[in-house]
């Protein structure tokens, strides 16, 4: 077309970002790349390639990893571990700062490069991708700067391994480079392998820094390196992927003592409410699923949008997505690129094509590995469709009626990571906002991202936070060692119990409950004296604890002020009976009078540390980059498995349900096994106490014989161990059934800090709320 | 008070319009209040678009010519003269110089109209006859628009007849203020009724109306009121025209469209003095309102220094090399 043409047409015209340099760097390195492994390059092999997914041209040759690359590899990460972590958080700072200013040195290179290997559209690459990966190694210079003196109860982990996906390459390894070299470890990482280079050209810029040899090992190859990095000997495993290999990665770690952080799949709501500025929110959903084409695991890839305003809704989005442009990823004026890979373009087509909604592609997509924006309308809730992750440019769509509904239809869903809210209302948006199962929470806006901000996800869709203060509790322990724990056998005896027969019940939704199977047990002194019989639990009284649980939600929604005041009343009540429950705790142990009456005197301090923490474990405002605010808000986790410790027959139940429910929890515990009638007693206390019924609920039985059926029941969202059992397996390979956290012991006893429980008794939500006027 | 919709013998054509002049309609008060602005949201899209749309070489050559043909060449000072009037619009009849056109492969172009204050309308028309390009007067107080209303209605009718084809009018911004929206929307019919056959552009001088939220409602209303354009500011605002108050406005008068079926030309005016920037806005309206906006019946720049930027990228298009600004005739 010639310019009078145009001059009529005023049609865009190409505007290619030019891969030369790009291209000159892959011919430099021979186009061919072994793995970086204590600061060297192996020899290459072309075991597999990676391909432009835009023009199917092979872009270099990359070598599988095997048994012995891993092994070298972790080999070289444990050998450089602890002279990194002696370095002085300043000089691991200035490596962290000299990381961020390559970055952005070599910005354009990156981004072309991530573009060829990965089809998402030069602008995401160059505007987004790659100044969030140097903001995230800028910001993690200063937490490396700042853990002496802000964490000094926190010591590395040691070696992670870290397997991140293809959607995000560079920026999901920054996400897990950075926090975890700031915090002292050293790190194994494979991305994809369909999207490998802008890692290994990462490793280049590691030379360049001069970091030290073996405090980055990168190894490449497809999924079965990551099973290899996963089981070898490393001490944390930190996967971003989907919920299948996820869980997958939690059996297969399950009582290794490997901490493991997982950020997996969503299918984050987009709310639009009938208030709601609908242009704004329109351009929102084009950020939200036409982001990356819509290979973001958290795309708001599920519209719900009030029924007044569906129908003005649809026809505007219908007509945005006719301007969509859709094509070569490398051209400035695209908005949607190639998909990964024809596997995933192949994947996405055949479940459009399962569809029995309406599907509007108003915009064609080239040939080869492209996939044209689609929207889903008249799917209802159950809809497979509405249910599971597309990981596509495909958007469904419902209606709803009411911001209940709205909540009820967002919260369906087996994922949490996260969610938008359009509403001009703030009463209305930042009270939608908690209700919403999410670890991030968009309020007129979408997949907004900064280092200073935690991500991730609630549910099935993983656990830990990237980012923020609460992202480095992926990347350090508590100082100090734990102790091996001794069983404790029940003591034996023979005879009956003296005076009136007395029957300790299990308490369940704040009444005494015979168990269900109509078993129980003699409980003895050391000396063999019978001295009261305890019901047996079985899994139908963890079912019917685990819904009584799930009903006293008000609890969760009860201010700060009330909750301590109940956990205050509690310790008094306790306190009242201090001389008895000494006493039982010395008929049940054998301790000396002065250690029993110290176990209750504890147990008290314990309700009154969390009775005072209930109203001060503040949430934060985070600094991010943006008019507005985000929000880091602690809330509850839900309901809560715990085993309680054997060793501390009171004690052991009050220091763990303390936090449990000063955060908002509600809690199903096993008491202690081998003395359980301190917990028995105990719930008398409970229920002289004003706590709501169902917000704790006491069972006695076999830790191993419940544990299997409590991690495995899929309404509980956290199972806690102490128990003197060893359980940690069994239960981390029950949770993974939906992906509820699990704090376990490994057989281990250690003082937990205040903080340890109160982290462990929460999720932060990040919320972010830009505003202006 | 259900006010009567203007008469289709006032719809008549300016030579570059095209379709049926919109009458106006009544005012619709419900519509006005649901208008919603999310200044946080609109200020991202209007940031990301330069990203997001890029418009390069021979493209671009032809994206400016077409900005020239949609500028409103203007001088509005108190030191304006007969002379510098005169020069303005032999600079508007011939914008570009010969030789670039000829290289671009084009014939001479000229700008959208030539925008003064009323005592330089007749001066205005005179020089421009036979050239087709219509005289924009600001009738109606400009720019305060604080004289009495009779008088700013008599204003424009001087104004029209004085051979003003276009009337950019300002709105009183104390109506938009207070919330007065039917006192708005008279005040804008009456102005209608005055300009007659001439097009009104109605200033909302949206740097004084302190939410994006009264941008989008007070464009409603003027539209409501019969405005053929919409148009950001009188350019003596501290703040004149921006993307976010643009995509407010365009967003507007996009449902007043789907609403109505009229389209209504919008006009951003002040501060847009770079190609670049014109480039940013006409990407803006094809994204949002599409290539029919792209026009001079539906698209105006009210500037004054944004021509001499064009002319020196255009030349940097022809020659490859970078321009200067002596090189270029001045308006």
């Amino acid at each position: 077309m010639n310019v009078p043409e145009i001059f009529e047409s005023m049609e865009y015209g190409p505007a290619p970002e030019s891969a030369a340099e790009a291209l000159a760097w892959l011919v430099d390195r021979g186009a061919s790349f072994g793995h970086f492994i204590d600061g060297a390059w192996t020899e290459p092999r072309a075991d597999f390639a990676s391909q432009n997914p835009a023009s199917g041209e092979v872009l270099a040759d990359l070598t599988q990893a095997t048994q012995a690359d891993v092994d070298a590899a972790v080999a070289a990460a444990r050998k450089a571990q602890p002279k990194w972590a002696r370095l002085s958080g300043h000089r691991r700072a200035r490596y962290l700062y000299a990381l961020a200013r390559l970055v952005q040195k070599h910005s354009r290179l990156l981004a072309v490069l991530e573009t060829l290997d990965n089809g998402k559209p030069i602008r995401e690459s160059r505007d987004i991708d790659i100044p969030l990966v140097s903001r995230h190694f800028y910001y993690h210079a200063g937490m490396a700067q700042l853990m002496e003196t802000e964490l000094p109860d926190r010591q590395p982990l040691g070696v992670c391994g870290q397997v991140f996906p293809w959607n995000f390459p560079l920026l999901m390894l920054a996400w897990k480079i950075a926090p975890a070299l700031a915090m002292g470890n050293t790190v194994v990482l494979k991305p994809a392998e369909w999207t490998s280079l802008t890692a290994l050209k990462f490793a280049e810029l590691c030379q360049d820094a001069g970091l030290p040899k073996g405090v980055v090992n990168i190894v490449t190859g497809d999924g079965a390196v990551g099973e290899l990095i996963v089981n070898a000997d490393v001490d944390k495993v930190a996967f971003t992927g989907s919920t299948q290999v996820g869980r997958a990665i939690r059996r297969a770690t399950a009582g290794s003592g490997k901490a493991l952080t997982l950020e997996l799949g969503g299918k984050s709501p987009y709310i639009v409410f009938d208030d709601a500025d609908l242009d704004s929110a329109i351009e929102g959903l084009v950020d939200a699923i036409w982001f990356n084409q819509g290979q973001v695991c958290c795309a708001g890839s599920r519209l719900l949008v009030q029924e007044g305003v569906a129908q003005r809704f649809y026809a505007k989005l219908k007509k945005r997505m006719e301007n969509l442009r859709i094509g070569d990823p490398l051209d400035k004026c695209i908005d949607i690129g190639a998909m990964v890979d024809p596997v995933q373009r192949a994947r996405i087509a055949e479940m459009v094509a399962g569809s029995a909604g309406e599907v509007h592609q108003p915009v064609q997509a080239p040939e080869g590995c492209y996939y044209p924006p689609t929207l889903i309308t008249g799917l209802a809730p159950a809809d497979k469709l509405m249910q599971e992750e597309i990981f596509g440019p495909v958007l469904v769509g419902c209606t709803f009626r009411t911001p209940a509904e709205a909540v009820q239809l967002a919260n369906n869903t087996r994922y949490g990571l996260a969610a938008s809210v359009w509403s001009e209302n703030i009463n209305l948006a930042l009270d939608v906002a908690p209700k919403l199962a999410a670890g991030v929470v968009w309020v007129n806006g979408t997949n907004m991202f900064d280092a200073a901000a935690g991500f991730g996800g609630v549910r099935e869709s993983g656990f830990g936070r990237e980012g923020g203060w609460e992202g480095l509790r992926a990347y350090t322990k508590p100082k100090g060692r734990g102790k091996k724990i001794a069983a404790i056998q029940a003591h034996t005896g023979s005879g009956a119990t003296e005076g009136i027969d007395r029957t300790a019940k299990l308490y369940i939704g704040g009444k005494q409950a015979r168990p269900d199977g109509g078993y129980s047990r003699m409980v003895y002194s050391p000396r063999g004296k019978a001295l009261g019989e305890v019901g047996l639990a079985n899994r139908k009284d963890i079912r019917n604890a685990v819904e009584a649980a799930g009903k006293a939600t008000g609890w969760s929604k009860a201010t700060a002020h009330n909750r301590a005041q109940v956990i205050y009343y509690i310790a008094e009540n306790l306190s009242a009976r201090a001389g008895e429950f000494a006493g039982r705790i010395r008929d049940l142990t054998g301790a000396s009078a002065a250690k029993a009456k110290a176990e209750v005197e504890a147990a008290i301090e314990r309700l009154f540390s969390f009775a005072a923490w209930a109203d001060k474990y503040d949430s934060a405002a985070k600094p991010v980059p943006l008019r507005g605010m985000a929000l880091a808000i602690n809330e509850p986790v839900g309901t809560i498995g715990i085993f309680c410790r054997d060793d501390a027959p009171l004690l052991g139940l009050i220091e763990a349900i303390a936090p449990a429910i000063a955060m908002g929890n509600r809690v199903v515990a096993v008491a202690c096994e081998p003395f359980p009638l301190a917990a028995t007693d105990f719930y008398q206390v409970l229920e002289t106490s004003d706590l709501p019924g169902g917000v704790v609920n006491i069972l006695t039985g076999a830790h191993a014989e419940l544990a299997p059926h409590l991690a495995g029941h899929m309404d509980v969202d956290a199972v806690w161990s102490f128990s003197g059992a060893d359980l940690s397996k069994v239960i981390e390979t029950e949770a993974a059934t939906n992906l509820k956290r699990s704090w376990v012991n490994h057989g281990q006893q250690r003082d937990h800090t205040d903080r340890d429980w109160l982290a462990a008794a929460t999720e932060v939500k990040t919320v972010w709320v830009p505003y202006g006027e | 008070m259900e006010t009567q919709t203007l008469a289709p013998a006032q719809t008549t054509q300016l030579p570059q319009v095209q379709e049926p002049r919109s009458p106006g309609c009544a005012l619709d008060l419900d519509w006005v209040m649901s208008a919603q602005a999310n200044t946080s949201a609109i200020e991202r899209r209007a940031k990301t678009l330069p990203g997001r749309r890029s418009v390069k070489k021979d493209h671009q050559a032809a994206w400016l010519l077409k900005a020239i043909t949609m500028i409103d060449l203007t001088t509005l000072s108190g030191d304006d003269t007969w002379e510098r009037v005169r020069r303005l619009c032999a600079k508007g009849r011939a914008p570009v110089r010969a030789e670039i056109l000829e290289a671009l492969g084009m014939d001479q172009i000229s700008v959208g109209a030539i925008c003064v204050y009323h005592d330089m309308v007749e001066t205005a028309v005179e020089a421009l006859a036979g050239s087709g390009i219509p005289v924009a007067a600001v009738s109606t107080g400009f720019p305060a628009g604080l004289s009495p209303l009779e008088l700013r209605l008599k204003e424009i009718e001087a104004s029209v007849k004085a051979g003003a084809q276009e009337i950019d009018i300002v709105i009183s911004r104390r109506h938009v203020l207070t919330g007065n929206w039917q006192a708005l929307y008279d005040e804008t019919q009456a102005m209608r009724a005055a300009c007659g056959e001439a097009h009104m552009k109605a200033i909302l001088a949206t740097g004084e109306l302190g939410s994006l939220r009264n941008v989008a409602r007070a464009s409603l209303v003027a539209m409501m009121g019969g405005a053929d354009f919409i148009k950001t500011s009188t350019g003596k605002e501290s703040v004149n025209a921006t993307l976010p108050v643009s995509l407010v406005m365009i967003r507007a008068l996009r449902d007043f469209h789907d609403r109505t079926g009229y389209r209504i030309g919008y006009k951003p005016a002040g501060g847009i003095s770079k190609a670049k920037d014109a480039l940013t806005y006409l990407a803006l309206i094809k994204e949002e309102l599409g290539t029919r906006w792209l026009s001079p019946d539906l698209f105006r720049f009210g500037a004054s220094s944004l021509l001499g930027d064009i002319e020196r990228q255009l030349e940097h298009h022809v020659t490859g090399r970078y321009s200067a600004g002596y090189r270029h005739g001045l308006g």
